[in-house]
């Protein structure tokens, strides 16, 4: 539903830019976060905010992959099946989870809350084989902790990402991209393990860069 | 002698709350920024260009020369872009940096803008990645706070205002002129050129587009000159990157070395490949750069060594495949993402990753004849060179690149039918029977 305070926030959003036709990416995302999905009034706002004809919105809604034209379930659930992930174990993953959710891909849940779908790499080969909920890293998954990790979505446990906060719904998820913060930045590490295994290297060894090296320079400041 | 490992974007992500602007600034974070402000724009980009500081985000370009190609005396305002929208398969360096020490990112931003005299800019991120978006608009909305943007930065009298914009899922928009049109609101399809983004970008403003690292090495540069930087990597490739290492290794991750480090270095800093198994493929720097293999474990990794090696040093992103792998999976699938990937602008593109998937998966399936090699070779020398941007001429790199060295592997998917090896002998969890 496109109230008036959405509507409100989709020109808030377009002020942001100098031209605003530039907004309209972050636009698309509370539209999703507002209504569950694109919807044709939601093309039809954003359209009369920018001054562009609807076919024009829909022309870039149908361009990029993470705007959805069917109800997404409360989490959408990514599998990466890029190569890195695939050979790792992805394909199995995604494989299992099409069994246990009796869905296909890009497809939801009966009960609305789980949308299964296979995603491209998302920066996290390190972590292979990796899992997105809402787009918060559920990294180093297995065909076991993937089929626990939506039974815990479905029954409504509480599921942590392994790099951030508490998973929160799609829709709250969607507002976020769009630009609103939701305050949980401060949550999870600041790396994940993976990300630090040169650093530890470095630190065990005394490896540094060279003299007048950051650190020490700053140190002096 | 350079040690082997030299943190310096990495250097603050084992930190206790790395991101937030208290810890960044505590390590002597912002002390750059305060020290350009103090010099003239010109100096700036000058160290920039004699740190031999080159593009990180893939294709190498110098970054202070890129700099310099922005008209001044252009009226129109300039605009800065940090390209953030990192999708090139098996890279993810700019991901982890974001999310632990955004602040480097942000206070890159503000030097590299007011070296261009930009008094906006935009930090294009994919979408895909919610926490990391959380902490860079935390980031940026602490440095308000804190004076580092905003107006009249630190009594300088410049000016700047930092937006936050996330992507919606399109690896194209990584390409500059691409990631332009998703930043005006517009379907992500590459611009000719020229006019290059330098003189016509962002509203057909001059406008800089700089890789996450390349604007986060800036403010190191500033701090402690451009013959420190200098002092490491190689001649014509100087300073450090971050190296990641994924797939059959025993501790995949993030390595920061100068470049010029070797594979087989940074394999035994790894610990190895993972346990009983030995190194079958590679990729230097993502999926568009040919494959290596265990003969080019020596190749200095730097723009030169594996140019001249037959691939490209692209993002560093090594993926690393074991002999449990096929690598006829491993090139259809990622050929697959190509089609996927393809914005349709141009036809050698667009319609010959079509055929080529087509051809690939026969052959994976164990059908078709050798001369389906020949095949796909001479399609890909339709679509090399010929596309409108470099996604298409990415797409024929894993392809031509397999038949040279995996010739065999491909015909023994013809005498057996289909692929003569197990897939789940190559997955993470083969050996804990985690998949049962
Ligand atoms: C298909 C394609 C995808 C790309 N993806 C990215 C990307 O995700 N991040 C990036 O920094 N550069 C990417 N590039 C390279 C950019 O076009 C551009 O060269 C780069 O952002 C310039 O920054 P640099 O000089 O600091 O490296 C991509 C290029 C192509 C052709
Ligand atoms: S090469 Fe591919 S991605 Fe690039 S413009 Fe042509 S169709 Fe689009
Ligand atoms: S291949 Fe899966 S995250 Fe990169």
């Amino acid at each position: 539903m496109i109230d008036e305070k959405t509507y409100a926030e989709l020109r808030e959003i377009a002020d942001r830019y100098p031209e605003k036709r530039s907004g309209l990416l972050p636009m698309l995302h509370l539209v999703q976060s507002a209504a569950g999905q694109i919807t044709p009034e939601g093309i039809e706002a954003c359209a009369e905010i920018l001054e562009i004809s609807a076919a024009e919105v829909s022309g870039v809604a149908t361009f990029y992959t993470m705007y959805k034209r069917r109800p997404v379930g409360d989490y959408h659930v990514g599998v990466c099946t890029n190569t890195l992930c695939a050979v790792m174990g992805g394909d199995a993953i995604f494989s299992r989870l099409k069994d246990h959710l009796d869905v296909g891909n890009d497809e939801t849940t009966e009960d609305g809350k789980i949308t299964l779908e296979h995603i491209e790499c998302n920066a996290a080969c390190d972590y292979a084989p990796v899992m997105m909920v809402n787009w918060e890293f559920m990294d180093n998954q297995t065909p076991a902790s993937a089929t626990q990790l939506v039974d815990d979505l479905r029954e409504g446990k509480e599921v942590r990402s392994t790099r951030g906060p508490k998973i929160c719904t799609w829709r709250e998820a969607e507002r976020v991209l769009a630009g609103f913060p939701d305050g949980l930045a401060d949550e999870g590490p600041s790396a994940g393990p993976a990300s630090l295994v040169g650093l530890k290297i470095a630190r065990e060894q005394g490896w540094t860069a060279p003299a007048g090296s950051t650190s020490e320079e700053k140190a002096n400041d | 002698m350079t040690d082997t490992l030299t943190p310096v974007l990495t250097d603050d992500w084992d930190a206790a709350q790395s991101w937030k602007l208290a810890t960044y600034e505590s390590r002597g974070g912002y002390g750059a920024l305060k020290k350009a402000l103090g010099m003239a724009q010109d100096d700036i980009i000058t160290a920039v260009k004699d740190s031999g500081l080159r593009g990180r985000g893939g294709a190498g370009f110098p970054t202070g020369m890129k700099w310099s190609f922005i008209p001044q005396d252009n009226p129109k305002p300039k605009y800065l872009v940090v390209n953030a929208d990192e999708s090139e398969p098996g890279t993810c360096k700019d991901i982890p940096l974001m999310m632990a020490s955004p602040h480097t990112l942000v206070e890159g931003v503000a030097i590299s803008s007011y070296a261009i005299r930009a008094n906006k800019a935009f930090i294009y991120i994919r979408g895909e990645v919610l926490h990391v978006i959380r902490r860079v608009q935390a980031a940026v909305a602490e440095a308000y706070l804190a004076g580092h943007l905003g107006k009249n930065i630190h009594g300088s009298g410049y000016d700047l205002d930092v937006v936050v914009h996330a992507g919606a899922g399109a690896y194209i928009c990584g390409e500059e002129t691409a990631l332009l049109e998703g930043l005006e609101g517009r379907r992500g399809q590459p611009r000719l050129r020229p006019p290059f983004p330098a003189v016509a970008g962002l509203y057909a403003s001059p406008t800089v587009i700089n890789n996450v690292e390349s604007i986060a090495s800036v403010p190191s540069i500033i701090a402690n000159g451009a013959d420190w930087f200098g002092s490491m990597g190689t001649e014509k490739s100087k300073g450090f990157g971050i190296f990641s290492l994924s797939g059959h290794v025993a501790n995949p991750g993030q390595y920061e070395a100068p470049l010029g480090i070797t594979l087989r270095q940074l394999i035994e800093l790894a610990g190895g490949i993972r346990s009983g198994h030995e190194l079958k493929f590679w990729t230097p720097g993502g999926s568009s750069t040919p494959l290596l293999t265990a003969e080019h474990l020596d190749v200095p990794l730097d723009f030169e060594g594996v140019g001249e090696a037959g691939s490209m040093l692209g993002t560093r992103a090594l993926q690393i495949f074991d002999e449990t792998t096929c690598v006829v999976r491993a090139v259809l699938r990622w050929t697959e993402f190509y089609k996927h990937e393809s914005c349709g602008k141009c036809t050698p593109c667009r319609e010959g990753t079509w055929w080529l998937t087509q051809t690939l998966a026969r052959l994976e399936n164990g059908q078709g004849s050798a001369e389906d090699l020949d095949l796909l070779v001479d399609q890909c020398e339709n679509i090399l060179g010929r596309s409108f941007c470099a996604l298409g001429d990415g797409a024929t790199s894993p392809i031509t690149s397999s038949i040279q060295y995996f010739r065999e592997e491909y015909l023994a998917h013809l005498e057996h039918g289909g692929c003569p090896l197990d897939p789940m002998a190559s997955t993470a969890f083969a050996t804990e029977g985690a998949s049962a």
